[in-house]
């Protein structure tokens, strides 16, 4: 059975974002003003052949902690396994 | 000495490498291997990373070199005592592959830079540093746009106490100050070895830096040590690789 795998892989806080950076000073100059802390990571979309869902995930953490995200500066988490190549966000629950 | 130059795809100053230790040191037994290769050879004495944009720097810089099939063996090679240099984008795979803690991120300036800078030498009794004179200021040229080194705070501090900063930025009086750091690097730290004392990485480039007619020549000092240093030690690798500690 094949799976996608959505990861997103984010700076560390305390990481310089030059691109989150520019971005908010395009935000703001356009009137954003209540918008600040800009990041701007990579979202990565893997197919991978397994036998359940739990497996694909487990490739897809084993991935990520081999090549795809460094430790020392950045985190990732696996956000979604689905049997289509289409990220799902509008349907997670958003709390508070 | 017998130096073997790893050519990734993007790699972009191995030719340079190639002429400083072939035709500038002279020495003869300077051969290039190509990152598919599954061995560097026998008998060798020095492996260098050159600088350039492996893979394009996709992913991270130096992240996708360092799943290079030949990297297998420069590693293996590194972890038996092997001597392996990492210059620029050499400096940032040697630190992705974990032969050198650390990272390398964007300048805090966000831009490439592209000059001459002056580094203090903070040791000189490594086979990396032996040719320098002690506290020497010299004058070498940077090129890169991810050159700022970070790393935990007890990285740091392990580095500053075990002596493993042999470079850093400074001003041309050799003072190190804020306004002497092209990059942000923490404790403007230019190159540092491993505690082994047998892998060194750097962002600046020594080997384009070794002839007085391209403005400096401080850069050979880095190539004549360890030339010095395997003129000057037992001849077998065993030898080699079990009775010389730094």
């Amino acid at each position: 059975m094949k799976y996608y795998a959505y990861i997103a892989i984010e700076r560390k806080e305390a990481i310089l974002d030059p691109q989150g950076k520019a971005v908010e000073h395009a935000l703001s100059s356009l009137g954003f003003r209540e918008i600040e802390n800009t990041r701007i990571g990579k979202l990565v979309r893997l197919a991978i052949t397994a036998s359940s869902p739990e497996a694909a995930r487990a490739i897809a953490e084993s991935a990520s902690e081999k090549l795809l995200a460094n430790p020392i500066m950045e985190t990732y988490s696996v956000l979604e396994i689905s049997d289509e190549p289409v990220l799902h966000a509008a349907e997670w629950e958003i709390n508070g | 000495m017998r130096t073997r130059i790893i050519v990734f795809p993007g790699s972009n100053c191995d030719h340079d490498a190639m002429h400083a230790v072939r035709n500038v040191l002279g020495e003869r037994d300077t051969e290039f291997v190509w990152h598919k290769a599954d061995s560097i050879g026998q008998d060798v004495d020095l492996v260098i990373l050159p600088g350039g944009f492996s893979y394009g720097d996709y992913l991270r810089t130096g992240a996708i070199a360092r799943f290079s099939p030949v990297m297998k063996a420069v590693i293996h090679f590194a972890n038996e005592g092997g001597t392996v240099l990492g210059i620029c984008n050499g400096f940032q795979v040697l630190c992705e592959s974990g032969l050198l803690p650390g990272v390398l991120i964007r300048n805090e300036s966000l831009k490439f830079a592209c000059k001459e800078v002056h580094l203090t030498v903070e040791r000189t009794d490594t086979r990396f540093t032996n040719s320098f004179e002690k506290e020497a200021v010299i004058r070498i040229p940077i090129a890169h746009g991810e050159g700022n080194f970070i790393a935990s705070d007890e990285v740091i501090a392990d580095l500053e106490q075990n002596g493993q900063i042999l470079f850093r930025y400074c001003d041309a009086n050799g003072n190190i100050t804020h306004s002497a750091n092209p990059n942000g690097s923490r404790n403007n730290i230019a190159g540092i070895i491993n505690a082994e004392g047998n892998v060194m990485g750097l962002m600046p480039h020594p080997e384009r830096a070794c002839e007085a007619l391209l403005g400096s020549a401080d850069g050979l000092n880095v190539f004549e040590s360890l030339r010095d240093f395997f003129d000057t030690i037992p001849a077998t690798q065993t030898e080699r690789f079990t009775t010389v500690a730094l």
